[in-house]
């Protein structure tokens, strides 16, 4: 053992790399605005803060307690019920500035954890996942039945604008949409540095030991279901708080808040981007936006793109995009990405045009079967393709097959040499660790 | 008396409908600790491919090549992708199924578009087998109970009587001592799996046209199905048997019934107003509590006895 191992580790949370990354961090949020520069981009920029507030906090069920839900919309969901509720009750007189909307939703969303999540967390595993469905149905079902509370297929109004207090006087009324682009900036550092804090409490280590071994985690002599409810709790704080400026960025909440598509949306997303590292879900934020505003607009079968990209992913990158990103910057301290260049072109290359073929026969089948009425002729990447034509059908099937078989061979090659990398790193980490003793 | 005679049936033959569809979830799910979420579609696949055969040929064609397609699809998914996630655990798999909800949705508004398409009832088998008091009874709805029956009788002797069954009972139980024996497990495995599905195709097959077959099908049923197995509890085919009917009766009978609170307070002589706290509470009626009926159950059932009516364990 050498001397530098025998030092005693002194916890500090505030070391340099993390003043550097969390600097970093409010930098970019207090940029984006100035250089997104257009009104269409400050919106996408307030839903996809909004999403990562929700994809964090539905990652404190998945990939810190291992718990995989399917009705997390149900906290978002109803946090926003209730903040576009105090936000009426603002504009009635109520004397908390609007600002604290989301924070009131927060407590909202826990109220509700602590409800449901006693039914829920009865059961650990699968069975858990299925009863969150259920009471994810329960509670979308429940609230067409309360029109009262959830005001029917219309929904609820609000106004964010309404209250008083000194902001007021400054002219902070969230009358623009940067000012609440700002708000959702602040709420997301603050939870965002929150929910991270959280991961290194002893709670949220527990909740790992939960995930990896329940049963050890019991033996030690910790109730796995406690565990398990008390993350849920702080889970559904998070989400309410997500919910809560959905509430102020709309003015508006409606019952598809609760559905179970959107909580879907969020397991989805939250997968793509990762789930084993803490800023996997803000990239599956990005994406949710991006694929919800852009890709639905470009493609009207952008659900079943999505859909196949998670099946490849969960079948061959289960950590998601963050996990291939650590990979690869694994790759380049070790030097060893420069190898990688050549296998990476050529499998962009070939299957980009694998895509376009099976691109173009889904927008054909498409053009074919539910845009009838708009002619037979659908343009796929600028290419213009006539769905009324065999041959045009013939030619997609063509290229998807020989884009498929080129890409097949290059990631074979890509295997290979990958292969080969990875044993020349553990080599070097051995001789590294060899050193040192 | 005529009310209840026929809500009984109805309630009964939509309860052996839960049951088929359920019946695979809960084999799959008790060998291989997969929840399979695309089940309701592969349901849902059953129904559009009986209708397109159908039209090709007729419906007794389709009622016995819609599921043999169903459980073929099912098999080729479990060997090429199901068996790679594996390895990463119970979540993956459930991830990969959830996945493959999705995508076969989409493929379906795809192919047959977003409408419901006319898949309907044979000409033998419509019209209505027996009038009781001024209620008729669909025969359609018996030849589903006849179905169903048996399917399970079928299913039973399978799994009891030859061995096949054994083997797959055995595989359940103590996979690697059979695979010691000789047997190969993942081959039993994906027989199953596709044996599952083609049983979901079945119920798809018979329930598409005494319901509707759309592209939101599957949704439909598919948390039901899931609050069955959870009910009936994990991995017991008889629980979900008696889940199934109990949840098939519960909701016809809710629907046809225009009760609500404040009648039976009244009926105590207690007087309810719309300023009465609680107002919105009071005066739904059943029939319109009726879609939530199985989930309040799940909730009921998992706060009084969280394994399950024949549930074994207790996780």
């Amino acid at each position: 053992m050498s001397n530098a191992a025998m030092k005693p580790l002194h916890f500090k949370p505030l070391n340099g790399v993390r003043i550097v990354v969390w600097s970093a961090f409010a930098v970019i949020l207090l940029l984006l605005p100035v250089l997104a520069r257009s009104n269409f981009a400050v919106t996408l920029l307030c839903l996809t803060g909004i999403a990562a507030i929700a994809c964090m906090s539905y990652n404190m069920l998945l990939g810190q307690a291992g718990m995989l839900s399917f009705g997390h919309a149900v906290y978002t969901g109803l946090g926003a019920f209730v903040a576009i509720h105090a936000m009426n009750k603002i504009g009635g007189g109520w004397p908390i500035p609007m600002w604290m909307i989301p924070l009131v939703a927060g407590f909202a969303g826990l109220g509700f954890g602590a409800l449901l999540g006693f039914v829920t967390t009865r059961k650990a595993g699968t069975p858990f996942s299925m009863i969150t469905l259920g009471v994810g149905e329960l509670v979308f079902a429940a609230a067409l039945m309360f029109p009262e509370f959830f005001g029917g297929e219309a929904g609820i109004n609000s106004n964010r604008t309404a209250g008083s207090g000194w902001m007021h006087g400054l002219g902070l009324n969230f009358g623009g949409q940067i000012q609440v682009y700002y708000l959702i900036a602040i709420y997301l550092f603050l939870c965002t540095a929150a929910m991270y804090a959280f991961t290194q409490t002893p709670l949220g280590r527990i909740a790992n030991a939960v995930r990896d071994n329940a049963e050890r985690a019991e033996f030690v002599g910790y109730d796995t279901r406690w565990v398990r409810y008390l993350i849920v709790m702080a889970s559904s704080f998070f989400a309410g708080i997500a919910g809560g400026l959905t509430a102020i960025n709309f003015e508006a909440a409606t019952a598809d808040l609760v559905h179970g598509t959107r909580s879907g949306g969020y397991l989805l997303f939250t997968f793509l981007g990762g789930v084993g590292f803490f800023f996997g879900p803000i990239i599956g934020a990005v994406l949710l936006i991006f694929s919800l505003v852009v890709l639905s607009e470009l493609t009207k079968a952008w659900q079943l793109y999505v859909g196949i990209v998670f099946l490849i992913m969960v079948v061959f990158a289960p950590g998601g995009i963050s996990s291939l990103l650590m990979l690869n910057l694994r790759r380049i301290k070790y030097g060893e990405w420069r190898k990688m260049r050549w296998p990476y072109a050529g499998m962009v290359f070939f299957g980009l045009i694998a895509l376009w073929g099976f691109a173009a026969i889904v927008e054909m089948a498409y053009q074919a079967q539910v845009a009838a009425g708009s002619g037979s002729v659908v343009t796929v990447a600028r290419i213009p393709m006539d769905a009324s034509v065999l041959a045009s059908w013939l030619i997609a099937a063509a290229v998807l097959l020989f884009g498929g078989i080129c890409f097949e061979i290059w990631r074979r090659k890509f295997n290979k040499v990958w292969g080969e990398g990875e044993e020349r790193i553990a080599e070097a980490i051995k001789k590294a660790e060899a050193a040192i003793v | 008396m005529e009310f209840f005679t026929i809500s009984l049936l109805n309630g009964v033959s939509y309860g052996l409908l839960l049951f088929m569809l359920s019946a695979g979830l809960t084999l799959i799910f008790s060998m291989m600790g997969v929840l399979n979420f695309a089940h309701a579609s592969f349901y849902m696949l059953g129904a559009y491919f009986a209708y397109q055969v159908s039209e090709w040929t007729n419906f007794w064609v389709a009622f016995v090549i819609a599921p043999v397609l169903v459980a073929l699809l099912g098999g080729a998914f479990e060997r090429t992708v199901l068996r790679k996630t594996h390895k990463f655990g119970h979540v993956a798999e459930l991830l990969v199924t959830f996945g493959l909800s999705f995508v076969i949705l989409e493929l379906v508004q795809l192919v047959w578009g977003r409408t419901p398409v006319e898949y309907k009832v044979p000409a033998a088998l419509d019209g209505s087998l027996f009038k009781l008091f001024n209620s008729t009874f669909p025969t359609y709805r018996a030849f589903m109970m006849v179905v169903a029956i048996g399917m399970l009788a079928s299913l039973f002797l399978v799994l009891k009587k030859t061995r096949i069954g054994l083997v797959i009972q055995a595989a359940l139980t103590h996979p690697d001592t059979t695979e010691a024996l000789g047997h190969n497990v993942p081959r039993v495995f994906a027989f199953v799996f596709a044996g599952g599905c083609g049983l979901a195709a079945l119920a798809g097959v018979i329930g598409g046209n005494a319901f509707i077959t759309e592209p939101g099908m599957a949704q439909a049923v598919g948390a039901i199905i899931f609050v069955v197995v959870v009910v009936g509890g994990m991995g017991s085919l008889g629980g979900a048997l008696i889940a199934s009917l109990l949840i098939g009766v519960m909701q016809t009978f809710a629907v046809g019934l225009d009760w609500s609170f404040i009648g039976g307070l009244q009926s105590l002589g207690v007087d309810v107003t719309p300023e009465t706290f609680g107002y919105p509470v009071w005066k739904l009626k059943l029939s319109q509590v009726a879609p939530i009926l199985p989930y309040l159950l799940l909730v009921v059932m998992l706060v009084v006895r969280p394994k399950g009516i024949m549930g074994t364990r207790d996780e």
